[in-house]
């Protein structure tokens, strides 16, 4: 029997470029089965996978290849289909959900309605019986209340329930093919590992296949049954999941696994990190947020978005905070940068040298705030938009020398020079603008900007989120050589425990604003007490076939705090205490 | 949020924001040294004409100019009583004027409704073009379609109006007989309304139509194209495509609708440019609107009449924005639901 699904030789070219970004691919899928294309931006695994539907960006067109499905469909060529005919194969035979639950359902109608539309294009079904067959569908995803789901709008649900509904849109008229491109890489740990295990459930149940576009070879092991590995337009290796997972053939896949950064099987606990010599301290910091409700018969909202947070950092090391969206660690990062000032009693400490006398970081006058920031610089998230475009990478790095009164005109530039070369970059780049550089060399350049001060404390907010796994592999390094050269200190914010499993000499998970543990890395992951932890560890998908995801633990800590064991629980009123249960391991439990 | 329950703060807050705005606009209007009365009464004694001053006189106590500012003013709005007990802007009556010897009502009740009449067939002419060609020129983006619709519009707003209002008239005059100039024939004016008079309005109105809605809808096409090429990058709609919408409805259905809420939260400055917007043009191809009123009033200090026209611009504004912010609510989900609790 032949495949559902078999593309041979697809070519995709851009109008006035002669270089073809999708080169001769080729692969295969059966009924019920999963591909996952794998590879990092620019390998083409998006365009392959918008060719199948012809959705591609204007500009691009396919050059050559065939792409004939099988199933319902009965054979036709996706690849030579006119248009109006591809619209009948579009989320009937071949339904596709994307990377930005947030932003890829129209906002301005129910969420009902759009999915309901699909069935009303591909089918003749009265109103009522549609409906019925969209609500058992949300009820499928696991939305709680169906009836509820179908009025809402997507800005009213979070986005681990927009990516259910978008299943639930891709699945409603039971596809042949689900093509998922990185359908949880804008989601929380835990949210992703249940997305994940809702596309199986539904693949199982449905019989349809799914092609599943990841730059996560933890995602691929958990999902795959065939994998293809992509780079530059072409199919680097392709096989089954088990034989390129155990052994994978080509350098580029074994490159890929070698950066791929992972929580250790086996650690033994750590000794705690001494509290003397502290370079930042920070004593129970509360932040309240007050959000103004703009007509009088309505009160102001308050929102807490850390409580109570105690951390300190000694120098040289590097403290982790780990949290997923909405934990407040972003804000306990700016509270200790003096971008924004806690609630009254909380205090921030920052010694950046020993013999002298330490600032207080949430009330300092200004001339303090201007010697502070030369000692205390940050590196941000996003590379693309954390430098400015229209500044040459001279003018950005000595800004910070300018601002600050420091060397003349030739020594700024040497001071940039120098920096250049510590970061790994090509002095010669200095006259160059931000967009000529990748991704990664653009967050070279930031680490640089913020190093040019010679600062003791660097305060890193997931800054390497926003690259692929190998570069962010190379910036980990960088950041660490660094370390060790000149004795900086790192806060260290991250949503990602393999991350941080790395980098880190403590770290400390947050939740809703509180820290529920609190231990160095390794007897955090040999020991986990708290029920979020665990969540948390369970949820990472690991590129080792052998250690899949724990849904079941992940249910069990994921939720809302009130559906923990007693002793873990807490509410706005009460709060249990942060316990130490061993040397240098606390939890937020009642003892 | 109840929508309902926002109207009425909306309107109280809106009768606060007029008050506020009325003792402004008097204060404003009385900046300059003297009024109208005692600047006439000045030219009078100045070349002898005595009979004059006497009327002038009476005139300025009728209408109690020569009382303390303050007191005017309270006069003026209707809080307090003036010669001829309350008589003011509350009890509905606007007062006189002086440049045109009439009282206020007079004046602006025929000009009102004809330029409101003008204004809204040029907004009815801006929305007519602009959108077919804003939407067509977005969807076949960098297209001929795109380009020349482009040239055209750069060619309205660029083209001064009141030159195109000349260039108008004069080859619609020479090869379609359009009339020139005014909103009716002559002998209409004044007269009770009837079929001949509405023809003759209607026919007088094509001129001033054009004129006044091309520039608007060059800028309008170019802002509609600019914001449905922005919402047609969004991940919205490559769902939309996914699910094998054709094109046609897919673009109206999801960003055509996203693109409309700039314009919908534009209804509140189309409202007062009903009014003020089109002074000049007025003024070149003489039509009897409010605008060549007003620009006579400011000029001439007669306080009443440009009291009362800043007061209604004032309050077409906050009616304005009041409206395009519950239309906007009663489109836009994440506005109406704004404050609820998620």
């Amino acid at each position: 029997m032949s495949p559902l699904l078999t593309v041979e030789d697809l070519t995709i070219g851009f109008r006035n470029s002669p270089a073809p970004v999708v080169n001769g691919v080729s692969f295969s899928v059966d009924q019920g089965e999963t591909l996952a294309l794998v590879g990092e931006s620019g390998s083409g695994k998006t365009l392959s996978c918008r060719a199948l539907l012809r959705i591609l960006p204007r500009s691009a067109t396919i050059s050559s290849g065939e792409m004939i499905l099988n199933g319902r469909a009965g054979g036709i060529d996706l690849a030579t289909l006119s248009e109006r005919r591809m619209r009948g194969v579009r989320g009937n035979f071949v339904s596709m959900i994307f990377q930005e639950p947030m932003r890829s359902l129209s906002p301005l109608h129910r969420i009902g309605n759009q999915v309901v539309e699909v069935l009303h294009l591909h089918q003749t079904i009265s109103k009522s019986a549609a409906r019925q067959l969209v609500l058992d569908t949300f009820d499928r995803v696991g939305f709680p209340d169906p009836e509820r789901a179908y009025d809402a709008y997507p800005f009213e649900m979070s986005g681990g329930m927009r990516q259910r509904a978008m299943i639930a849109m891709a699945i409603v008229s039971k596809p042949d093919i689900l093509i998922a491109d990185e359908p949880t890489t804008a989601l929380d740990v835990t949210t992703q590992a249940q997305v994940l295990g809702l596309i199986k459930e539904v693949q199982r149940e449905i019989g349809m296949a799914v092609i599943l576009v990841t730059h996560d070879l933890g995602v691929v092991a958990n999902m795959a049954e065939k994998v293809v590995v992509m780079h530059r337009g072409r199919v680097m290796e392709s096989g089954t999941a088990q034989a390129v997972l155990t052994g994978p053939a080509h350098p580029y896949t074994q490159k890929l696994f070698a950066a791929a950064p992972a929580i250790p099987a086996e650690t033994q606990p750590a000794p705690p990190m001494p509290e003397t010599d502290l370079i930042l301290d920070i004593k129970s910091v509360t932040k309240t947020y007050t959000t103004r409700a703009g007509v009088p018969w309505k009160a102001d909202v308050h929102v807490q978005a850390c409580r109570n947070v105690d951390l300190k950092l000694p120098r040289g090391k590097t403290l982790a905070i780990v949290g997923e969206s909405g934990s407040g660690k972003t804000t306990c990062a700016r509270i200790a940068l003096g971008a924004e000032r806690p609630d009254d009693g909380g205090e921030v400490i920052f010694s950046p040298d020993p013999a002298q006398k330490p600032i207080i970081v949430n009330r300092m006058p200004k001339a303090e705030r201007f010697a502070f920031q030369r000692k205390a610089q940050m590196v941000f998230q996003d590379p693309y938009s954390s430098l400015s475009p229209r500044m040459r990478v001279i003018d950005a790095l000595c800004e910070p020398l300018e601002i600050h009164g420091i060397g003349n005109r030739s020594e700024r530039r040497d001071r940039t020079v120098e920096m250049l070369r510590t970061v790994g970059l090509n002095p010669d780049m200095l006259n160059r603008y931000p967009h000529a550089f990748s991704g990664g060399q653009r967050q070279r350049l930031s680490i640089a900007r913020a190093l040019t001060l010679d600062p003791a404390l660097i305060v890193c907010d997931e800054p390497t989120s926003a690259l692929d796994v190998s570069v962010q592999e190379q910036i980990l390094n960088l950041l660490e050589d660094i370390q060790e050269k000149s004795n900086l200190s790192y806060l260290f914010i991250s949503h990602d425990l393999a991350v941080v499993a790395r980098i880190a000499d403590e770290v400390a998970v947050m939740r809703s604003g509180l820290i529920v543990e609190q231990a160095p890395p390794e007897t955090l992951f040999h020991n986990p007490q708290h029920p979020y932890t665990k969540a948390l560890l369970a949820a990472q998908p690991l590129p080792d076939i052998a250690r899949p995801i724990n849904l079941k633990l992940v249910a069990q800590g994921a939720g809302a705090p009130d559906s923990w064991p007693d002793r873990f629980r807490f509410d706005d009123m009460s709060v249990p205490t942060l316990a130490e249960v061993e040397p240098g391991h606390k939890v937020r439990c009642n003892v | 949020m109840n929508i309902l329950k926002y109207t009425i703060y909306r309107t109280m807050t809106m009768l606060l924001t007029l008050l506020v705005v009325s003792v402004m606009i008097f204060a404003i209007i009385n900046l300059p040294p003297g009024d109208y009365l005692s600047n006439q009464i000045a030219e009078l004694r100045a070349t002898g004409q005595a009979e004059g001053v006497a009327k002038a006189e009476f005139l300025r106590q009728e209408y109690a100019l020569d009382r303390p500012l303050w007191e005017q003013y309270l006069i003026w709005v209707g809080f307090a009583p003036g010669p001829n007990g309350f008589s003011g802007l509350l009890q509905g009556d606007f007062g006189w004027s002086f440049e045109f010897d009439q009282p206020v009502s007079d004046i602006v009740g025929d000009a009102l409704w004809l330029t409101v009449l003008v204004n809204l067939a040029a907004i009815l002419f801006v929305y007519m073009v602009a959108l077919p060609l804003g939407v067509v020129a977005a969807a076949r983006s960098k297209s001929w379609v795109d380009y020349s619709a482009a040239f055209v519009g750069y060619l309205g707003l660029a083209t001064p109006n009141f030159l195109l209002a000349l260039m108008l008239f004069y080859y619609g005059h020479k090869y379609l007989g359009l009339p020139i100039g005014g909103l009716m024939d002559p002998q209409f004016e004044g007269e009770p309304m009837s079929w001949p008079k509405v023809k003759s309005i209607l026919i007088h109105l094509i001129v001033p139509t054009f004129v006044i809605g091309t520039s608007g809808a060059a800028a309008m096409m170019q802002r509609l194209r600019a914001n449905l090429l922005d919402e047609l990058g969004k991940p919205y709609v490559e769902t939309a495509r996914a699910k094998g919408l054709s094109p046609a409805r897919m673009l109206t259905k999801y960003p055509l609708r996203m693109a409309f809420n700039p314009f919908v939260a534009d209804i509140g400055n189309l409202l007062p440019a009903m009014v003020s917007g089109s002074v000049l043009v007025s003024v070149v191809l003489g039509l009897q609107t409010i605008g060549p009123a007003l620009l006579a009033a400011l000029k001439s200090q007669d306080q009443f009449l440009a009291g009362f026209v800043l007061m209604f611009v004032a309050f077409l504004t906050l009616v304005g924005t009041m409206i395009s912010d519950l239309l906007l609510m009663l489109l836009d989900p994440r506005i109406r639901y704004g404050g609820r609790d998620q």
